[in-house]
């Protein structure tokens, strides 16, 4: 396998944390939390991955035939599945945020400190 | 016996769905009833599982999977004493929780208890699995209804800020967790933790195995709120409902502790053996400056919640510390103290809870001396602050006993002293708090207003009277931090559980091999109690009563005194508050130089 799946891996978590460090905008830095979390589907994907294997459905293939791995697969879908839960639990707080008080700007949603 | 294993999540999980379904048409206290009385099962489950689990872990399989030639192909629970006692507290921390809201929500709905048994369930699995991914998976859906727990009260600003705050950090650990688990899996091919254990133990720690330990470690060390990683826990805690403060504090952030050391001796200790004594470094290191941050934050809150919380991120503090001593002691130290701290924490939490539902605040200024009729919750009060400075016979001075003379053994007899001032800074200032409050002493502050009480929304109706359903689990939760202390032979007992949880070779033979018992491993020492332990919890606590006073009584202090507080004192105070900044961009940035410097100390010692 190649190495090139491991720089995508680095450069999307890095990225979607810069994304969240630098945002100013609610529903971007949620969408920065998605980004971090996509890294982790490609490195799921890259580790399971093998050259000239098939799809690990053995319905027709006999079972000796080369497969990529499905267990990081079935992780990547419930990676995915807690995704779709927390992202779209942080974004009902944004919808929250931008109807109670008309803004989704970090900087104007203070309230805590100290 | 083995059904019983799978039954402390499963019957939450369903009696949760059940209430959600049907929330129109249950009245309410049949609601609560319910409720309550599917956590006291679980708890009483929880109970019978660990006193079955004395001899050698319990191991269920779900589905009948059993392992076939040393290869798990399913998920598997192996219920130890550890955390079979972890899970029977927490269930006891969500009933406590959940009578106390009986007459705390203006209007409740069905919503918050379903939501609450969610939690139950994920916290009491997350305690019991023996499969990393299926820990993941209750790490996550404990955040997820942590997040919504927190933002409760979503129609103002704190709890949306706070919720959002918590979510975006403890997010973020869980993808850290997520990528060290692909890591260790790409090197094992496996995920259940003996099987895994195995794989990695079979030779010398090298990059992969150690950058996979930092990636899980430094994901649960946030949701333990280690420094520098804690800055989400005091905002979530200022606005998260009481009810569920108590769980925060009392059991959600040990399970991070708990979960480091579940990783670290189901699968990295035998790796990490010849580095034994780095890694006890960096860990208690990193133990011992969340211990005195925590203490020097929690004296400087007027706000009784932050206080309460930064209390906490100082006690996690000790248990870090306690548990990375890596000996029998130490560990059994810190589990004893998780549960004596987890009693008290939880009862001083709903005493804040009282104040609030009388006062409609929980600032110690604006409280200051309008306690005074208060008898039963100020005598509470004040136990949990001499509890909390280590007072005898309570749990706490127990736990943190064990691991001074574990601390003592290993040479690392400076941890006693950062033990002792940790507890006399969160007693002290729990202390003072409630002398201010129930007893009036000291002056009034010019500006009651402070901008802290701002964020704390009244959370009821106030009545002239505390409700018993209040008072009664505040009381029994004190109650057993006392007897805890008193249980006869609680110590050497915890200690041998230790001895067990860190034997990795005889883990993986009883999850495996199903061998039929689980040998002690590492060296046992007396565990106590003994008079050094005692003394030690007398000497920290009269620290605390002194802390008190001085700290009520500043402004007579001499002149001098003063001046040289105001010069070198207060700038560097003001400066680390200063780093509280409520902006989660922030604490992202220090989460990413914390993970940095973490990753370069294990990279350095390990090389």
């Amino acid at each position: 396998m190649s190495i090139y799946p491991w720089f995508v891996v680095a450069w999307l978590f890095v990225v979607g944390l810069w994304g969240v460090i630098s945002s100013r905008h609610l529903v971007h830095q949620i969408l920065c939390l998605a980004v971090i979390q996509s890294s982790t589907y490609v490195l799921l994907l890259a580790i399971g991955y093998k050259n000239a294997a098939a799809a690990p459905v053995f319905a027709t293939n006999p079972p000796t035939v080369p497969a990529v791995d499905p267990v990081v697969q079935t992780l990547t879908l419930t990676d995915i599945v807690i995704e779709a839960t927390v992202i779209g639990l942080l974004l009902s707080l944004a919808v929250q945020a931008w109807k109670r008080f008309g803004t989704v700007d970090p900087d104007r949603l203070r309230a805590l400190r100290g | 016996m083995d059904v019983l294993v799978p039954l402390p999540f499963a019957v939450p999980l369903l009696v949760a769905a059940l209430l959600i379904g049907l929330q129109s048409h249950l009245p309410h206290w049949l609601n609560d009833l319910i409720a309550v009385a599917t956590a006291a099962t679980v708890c009483g489950i929880c109970c019978v599982l660990l006193f079955m689990s004395t001899k050698r872990p319990l191991v269920y399989w779900f589905g009948g999977w059993v392992p076939h030639q040393d290869v798990a192909i399913g998920v598997s629970f192996a219920v130890a004493p550890l955390g079979a006692g972890l899970a029977s507290m927490v269930a006891l921390m969500v009933a406590a929780a959940l009578v106390f809201s009986i007459k705390y929500f203006d209007a409740v709905g069905s919503m918050y208890h379903g939501l609450m048994l969610i939690f139950l369930a994920a916290m009491s699995a997350f305690c019991l699995t023996a499969d990393l991914f299926n820990l993941l998976v209750w790490f996550e859906l404990m955040s997820a209804t942590a997040y919504a727990l927190t933002a409760y009260r979503i129609e103002e600003k704190g709890p949306l800020q706070g919720a959002l705050n918590f979510a975006i950090v403890n997010t973020i650990g869980g993808y850290l967790i997520f990528s060290g688990l692909g890591l260790i899996y790409a090197r094992t091919g496996a995920l259940n933790f003996a099987q895994i254990g195995r794989a990695v133990s079979s030779q010398p720690a090298d990059s992969l195995v150690v950058v996979a330990f930092v990636l899980m470690a430094v994901g649960f060390l946030i949701k333990a709120s280690v420094v520098p990683f804690h800055f989400w826990l005091a905002d979530a805690h200022a606005v998260a409902p009481t009810p569920v403060c108590v769980l925060f504090s009392g059991v959600m952030v040990e399970l991070g502790v708990y979960a480091v050391a579940r990783i670290y001796w189901s699968m990295f200790a035998t790796a990490f053996n010849p580095h034994e004594v780095s890694v006890r470094a960096i860990l208690v290191g990193a133990g011992a400056v969340t211990a005195i941050i925590g203490g020097v934050f929690c004296l400087s809150q007027t706000h009784l919640k932050r206080l309460l919380a930064f209390s906490t991120i100082s006690h996690v503090g000790m248990f870090v510390s306690g548990f990375a001593l890596l000996t029998p002691l130490g560990l059994a130290g810190s589990a004893v103290y998780v549960l004596g701290h987890g009693m008290v924490k939880a009862s001083l939490f709903l005493c804040a809870g009282i104040l609030l539902h009388r006062f409609q605040t929980v600032n110690e200024a604006q409280l200051h001396g309008r306690g005074r009729d208060m008898l039963p919750t100020a005598i509470l009060f004040f136990a949990g602050g001499l509890a909390l400075g280590g007072l005898p016979p309570f749990g706490t001075y127990l736990g943190k006993g064990m691991i001074e003379d574990a601390a003592v053994s290993h040479s690392y007899a400076w941890l006693t002293a950062i033990l002792i001032l940790a507890s006399m800074f969160t007693g002290g200032a729990v202390l003072r708090a409630g002398a201010r409050v129930f007893l009036g002493l000291g002056e009034p502050d010019e500006d009651p207003a402070g901008a802290e009480g701002k964020e704390e929304q009244p959370e009821s109706r106030p009545t002239g009277r505390t409700p018993v359903v209040m008072m009664a689990p505040a009381c029994v939760l004190m109650g057993l931090g006392l007897a805890m202390g008193l249980v006869p032979g609680i110590a050497p007992r915890t200690e041998v559980a230790a001895a067990q949880f860190m034997n990795q070779a005889g883990y993986s033979q009883v999850v495996l091999d199903n061998a039929p018992t689980l040998q002690p491993t590492g060296e046992i020492e007396p565990a106590g109690p003994n008079p050094f332990q005692i003394a030690s919890g007398f000497g920290a606590a009269a620290g605390a009563v002194l802390l008190a006073f001085a700290a009520v009584y500043r402004q007579r202090a001499p002149r001098a005194v003063c001046c040289w507080a105001a010069t070198w004192l207060e700038p560097p105070l003001q400066r680390l508050r200063a780093l509280q900044s409520g902006d989660v961009r922030d604490y992202v940035t220090w989460l990413v130089f914390g993970t940095a410097g973490l990753g370069a100390a294990f990279a350095f010692l390990l090389r």
